[in-house]
């Protein structure tokens, strides 16, 4: 998936919006900013959330963060394979680091994210 | 539990060759620059050697196997065998690769690691106190219980507080006894409250005192100024709101200069103000937590009454309130009977009804109040305050000459402690706190806090502490300025930091979560 392709919220989660399925992660400037990542809590597959919802935490040798939902919707998939290596985030954020995947709710507002430019100049504030 | 091969890539832990970088096992002749690692004890040991000689036996011999049955091991444990100065001497290398508050400045920020004075050890190591058996009677103990209630009252007369319980072994420990403090009060009036408000500031031991105590942690964003907003305080409090706790000075090292208004917001709701006393160091005798209507608050003995710390404890969190409060306290708590005839008028008072409980064995970490007892009256009053002037003067010096070289998002006056940021440093070259910190110790220097308080980006959080002279905080200013120069000049000197520490950068990730320090032999 290319980057520019990619939307971005102020709370530094990506997503990828394909088909009505949305799949999330955590930025590369956030993971540059959080450190080794030493684990992630995967989200429960089938559960609903609203949009601010705490989706999951992840730890890193600086800090607990919390990953919220940026849309609303139905978690449908998590990265089984950040259980056994969740440096994953830190290799590739925004590629093999993805966390998990959420149906949008019918209603769900994709109207608010950044684009790559504007998260970048976002990031320079 | 492990093969060789899991431990040679364990977290940095140096057991054997190949572990860490340029490790050597510490038998090998290394070469001048080389890395010497100190082996296990373990591996040290050679067969039959031994450091004593026992007396030949002028007993009759018995049958073991009759007189103990299968109690009886059958194998001989698995000790290392050592001469004495072989000992002697692998615990010395041992201290000496440590950094410790005897060697120099370690100005962990939020931690008061301020150098213990050896008389308090004298006074712990008294046989009356050291030997004192916790299950003695009180008649027995008289000294040792009189010894805590004593305390108790000084910490009462030095924080505004009314009672005190010892109890707690730790800050954290006396967080938690506070919010536990905190849902007695309120269930006892009908209705525990579901909230507990926190700066984002907080140590986050907060937050996390709040969850084991079955509360919702709620975060209010700090002001420009770095104190707390009183109107996003005023905003989040409501009749849910069952305490708000507050540190004061704050992590930032900055006064809450509001703190009647914001504890009358929240008192108005009914709730309770709880003072995390981590930075008590900075208002010793100058200002009293009491007076500024806190009603609860925990202290760190180990911090501000210069009981050693670090390495894990032990530490000692007295959790003190007001006397609305003082029934849930955890039990028991040393007391006097004034009607008992002298010698025999203090006790262990375990008739607390709506006391928390326990949160220890025992009376807690007896010893720490030993020696924070030894340290109060040593100072006096007048000498506490001192401390607290000579630790604020300290850290205003210090960030005086550190100020133009680094970011110093929060500026102004601080009281014991100040963060400064290395935004700066990785912008222009890719040099982070992280990194600043690992070269500190290649001068032989401990690193402050980095990365906390969350709010300051590449935060370095310094706390140099009274008992630093003024030549020590030269020279740590010293250092940090050489460290700015070479992050400007040659950053790959302090991006590949440490050097001359007997192991370099470690796999943090692995070490937090793929930790084995157990030695096995194979």
């Amino acid at each position: 998936m290319g980057n520019g392709d990619l939307r971005y919220t102020d709370t530094h989660e990506w997503l990828n919006i394909e088909d009505g399925e949305v799949t999330i992660g955590l930025t590369e400037y956030a993971q540059g900013e959080l450190g080794d990542i030493v684990f992630i809590e995967l989200p429960e597959v089938g559960r609903a959330v609203e949009t601010g919802d705490v989706l999951t935490t992840v730890e890193s040798v600086k800090s607990v963060s919390e990953i919220y939902a940026p849309v609303a919707g139905e978690i449908t998939g998590a990265n089984e394979a950040l259980d056994a290596d969740p440096g994953l985030i830190n290799t590739d954020a925004e590629g093999e680091g993805w966390i998990l995947k959420m149906m949008l709710a019918p209603d769900a507002d994709l109207s608010a994210f950044m684009t790559a430019e504007d998260y970048k100049a976002h990031t320079k504030g | 539990m492990s093969t060789a091969t899991e431990r040679e890539r364990g977290a940095g832990n140096g057991r054997g060759a190949g572990s860490g970088r340029g490790a050597g096992n510490g038998r090998d002749a290394a070469g001048p620059n080389e890395r010497v690692l100190e082996p296990t004890i373990f591996e040290l040991s050679s067969p039959g050697r031994t450091g004593h000689r026992l007396p030949p036996l002028d007993v009759p011999e018995i049958d073991l196997g009759a007189a103990f049955g299968t109690a009886l091991r059958e194998a001989p444990p698995e000790l290392p065998e050592l001469s004495e100065p072989e000992v002697v001497r692998h615990f010395t290398r041992l201290a000496e690769m440590n950094h410790h508050v005897d060697r120099a400045i370690y100005p962990l920020g939020s931690c008061t690691m301020k150098y213990n004075p050896k008389i308090n050890e004298d006074v712990a190591a008294l046989p009356g106190l050291a030997g004192v058996h916790p299950e003695a009677e009180g008649e027995y103990a008289q000294g040792s219980i009189a010894l805590l209630h004593h305390l108790g009252r000084l910490l009462c007369e030095i924080s505004g507080m009314d009672a005190v319980s010892l109890q707690p072994p730790a800050g954290a420990s006396g967080e938690l006894a506070g919010m536990l403090i905190v849902r007695a009060y309120h269930s006892d009036r009908g209705n525990p409250r579901s909230r507990v408000i926190v700066p984002d500031s907080a140590h986050g031991t907060n937050p996390a005192s709040v969850a084991l105590a079955g509360y919702e942690a709620i975060e209010i964003a700090s002001g420009p100024d770095g104190r707390i907003d009183v109107d996003a305080l005023r905003a989040a409090v409501d009749d849910e709101t069952a305490a708000v706790m507050i540190t004061n000075p704050n992590t930032l090292g900055v006064f809450e200069t509001r703190i009647h208004e914001i504890v009358d917001v929240v008192h108005a709701a009914g709730g309770l103000v709880y003072l995390d006393g981590a930075n008590l160091n900075a208002s010793l005798g100058v200002v009293r937590p009491g007076d500024e209507g806190f009603d609860i608050m925990h202290f760190n003995l180990h911090k501000t009454f210069s009981a050693p710390h670090g390495g894990g404890g032990p530490g000692s969190g007295p959790v003190g309130v007001m006397a609305h409060l003082a029934q849930y306290l955890p039990y028991p708590v040393a007391a006097r009977d004034e009607t008992k005839a002298e010698g025999y008028e203090y006790y262990m008072d375990y008739d607390r009804p709506k006391s928390i409980g326990r949160v220890h064995a025992a009376y807690g970490n007896f010893l720490v109040a030993v020696k924070a007892y030894a340290y109060i009256l040593t100072l006096g009053p007048a000498g506490l305050r001192r401390v607290a002037e000579n630790a604020v003067l300290n850290a205003n010096y210090l960030q005086k000459l550190l100020a133009p070289h680094y970011d110093l998002p929060y500026g102004g006056y601080c009281q014991h402690e100040f963060v400064l940021s290395a935004s700066r440093q990785k912008e222009e070259s890719g040099v982070t706190a992280l990194d600043i910190a690992k070269r500190l110790l290649d001068y032989g220097l401990h690193a402050p806090t980095i990365y906390f308080p969350l709010i300051v980006k590449e935060a370095l959080m310094i706390e140099p502490t009274e008992t630093e002279s003024r030549e020590s905080l030269d020279r740590f200013a010293d250092v940090m300025l050489a460290i700015a120069r070479e992050s400007r000049e040659s950053p790959e000197l302090v991006t590949g930091a440490p050097t001359t520490t007997p192991v370099g950068r470690l796999d943090e990730a692995r070490a937090a979560k793929d930790l084995d320090v157990a030695w096995e032999n194979d």
